[in-house]
């Protein structure tokens, strides 16, 4: 579905992503895990076109999407939910979601997801009025999640869905990641709670300094003794 | 006291122009951080589409409201047209540049339609044609509005609530305010960042076309520099409601107007113009951010 070749990516003179190949197949759920600056945000953001490539391929679906400018890219059905606090705080929790659905014209779908997306989140549906830098940082974090998933996409991209949030909501998160999964969307999961992303993951690959260190079924990765002692704190 | 009341009527009148006008500067601010020089310049094109409109409907001989109405919205669609093409050509291709290229350019596309638009009209002074004749009606209190005036107040609120229709209930509004916010957020929704960048210059345009043409009803006298002198204070307003507010900017327009009128009035009319400035050094001595402005750290 997904097929990152041999990606070279520099924010000016730093060389942040060399070589770096990955890919992920319908109805995955992949996970990259990684330390901080090993270039994880990047690639994501590289794939969703916010980045510009020094060389390397991107497909989606068989379709060149290297060169595409980032609001096209979301039209093919991938959606991100960018790192920490990317949200409209001048804008109502509402209007967040809605904006998540901009590519879209039918309003009856549109409503009935939002109120999928309540479902999941019932504290978003309490500050829906709310201006979106009100939130908590737990809430502010599920809005992008909410959001990404109002557009239907068929491949979501999420970077650091759990940072920083209190271990209860971080299990409720990884539940609905899945949930979302089993709905029949791709999930391509950037993460630091290594143990918790391959738990619910198929494959793995670990990120280090801009390359990929390691790649494997995520279960195998669970029990590498180098990854064990790395990333998962033991 | 109804000296007072008539400058006040005075004042909110010409405030109205002058918030019409910064609603285009503190728009394109809003998204790009950009002060688009050339905006004064727009004011004056609209006023002269309106003028080339009104002789081409021959409104000058044969008046009617109608036609009024068609002057103003012809002129808003060509300057609107004009916002679209200036941002393409100009603004477009130095958007990734440093800031400086970009206020740059502003000077030069307003030195550009100054020129251009002594080379086209001429450097002489062209008289509107009066499509609505002057007619003064006492409000009591020894105040009198003109239907001019009436005019002018009356276009500029619609268009004012427009625009906030617009920017609050549209979902291309909606947009704005995310790009305006977060480009690079607002792109991930599918937002096209460039698209949204070109409406704004075409609506910030609209409006100020509207400004000339309501002005040039009132001040028939027009010429291509017209635009310089009520640009610089427009901008002013808008520093001085908070730049890149759009209530902001009405607030700011209406201080001006009022500031304006008050100081002819009461002090000299030598002063008219320095009162801006005036405005200008002392709002940002004492609150930089504007009257509704937020202190926000830069973005990096």
């Amino acid at each position: 579905m997904l097929e990152v070749r041999d990606l070279d990516v520099y924010y000016g003179a730093i060389h942040a992503l060399k070589g770096v190949s990955v890919r992920a197949e319908s109805g995955e759920i992949v996970t990259l895990i990684g330390a901080n600056g090993a270039g994880k945000t990047t690639l994501l953001r590289t794939i969703s076109g916010l980045v510009p490539s020094r060389a390397g391929r991107i497909t989606f679906e068989g379709r060149d999407i290297t060169k595409m400018p980032a609001h096209e890219i979301v039209g093919l059905g991938i959606s991100q939910a960018p790192e920490g606090r990317m949200v409209f705080a001048n804008l109502t929790a509402e209007v967040n979601l809605e904006l998540g659905a901009y590519l879209r014209r039918d309003r009856a779908g549109i409503l009935e997801d939002r109120e999928r997306v309540y479902t999941l989140f019932p504290r978003l549906k309490e500050r829906r009025r709310q201006s979106a830098g009100t939130l908590s940082g737990g809430e502010q974090q599920l809005l992008p999640i909410g959001r990404a998933l109002l557009w239907r996409p068929r491949l979501v991209l999420l970077d650091e869905p759990s940072l920083g949030l209190a271990p209860l909501l971080v299990r409720e998160i990884f539940r609905t990641i899945h949930q979302i999964n089993r709905g029949g969307v791709t999930v391509l999961l950037v993460e630091q709670n290594a143990h918790m992303a391959l738990s619910i993951a198929s494959r793995g690959y670990v990120l280090e300094t801009g390359h990929v260190r390691l790649e494997d079924r995520a279960s195998a990765l669970l029990e590498n003794p180098e990854v064990k002692s790395a990333y998962l704190g033991g | 006291m109804s000296e007072f009341l008539q400058q006040l009527v005075n004042g909110v009148t010409w405030g109205s122009v002058y918030a019409l006008i910064a609603l285009g500067y503190t728009m394109v601010y809003g998204i790009l951080r950009l002060i688009n020089f050339a905006h004064g310049d727009v004011y004056m094109l609209g006023a002269f589409f309106g003028f080339f409109a009104a002789r081409f409907l021959n409104a000058a001989r044969d008046p009617s409201p109608f036609k009024a109405l068609l002057v103003l919205l012809s002129a808003m669609v060509a300057c609107g047209i004009i916002g679209i093409v200036m941002e393409r050509a100009a603004y477009k291709p130095v958007r990734r540049s440093s800031r400086l290229a970009a206020l740059i350019t502003a000077i030069g596309v307003s030195l550009l339609l100054e020129n251009g638009g002594i080379l086209l009209f001429g450097p002489d002074p062209k008289f509107f044609p009066q499509i609505i004749p002057a007619r003064n009606i006492a409000l009591g209190m020894g105040v009198t509005i003109s239907n001019q005036q009436i005019l002018i107040l009356s276009v500029s609120l619609v268009l004012m609530f427009a625009l906030r229709f617009i920017v609050l209930h549209t979902r291309t509004g909606k947009a704005m305010q995310a790009v305006s916010y977060n480009p690079m957020a607002a792109a991930l929704m599918g937002i096209s960042v460039d698209r949204i960048v070109t409406f704004t210059f075409m609506l910030g345009s609209m409006l100020a076309a509207a400004a000339g043409v309501l002005v040039a009803l009132q001040n028939p006298k027009i010429e291509p520099l017209m635009g310089i002198m009520p640009g610089l204070k427009a901008f002013v307003a808008a520093v001085l409601g908070g730049i890149g507010n759009i209530p902001g900017a009405v607030l700011g327009g209406l201080v001006m107007g009022i500031a304006e009128v008050l100081v002819v009035g009461y002090v000299s009319p030598t002063y008219r113009d320095a009162i801006a400035f005036v405005l200008l050094i002392v709002i940002l001595l004492v609150r930089p951010a504007g009257i509704l402005g937020r202190n926000v750290a830069e973005k990096v």
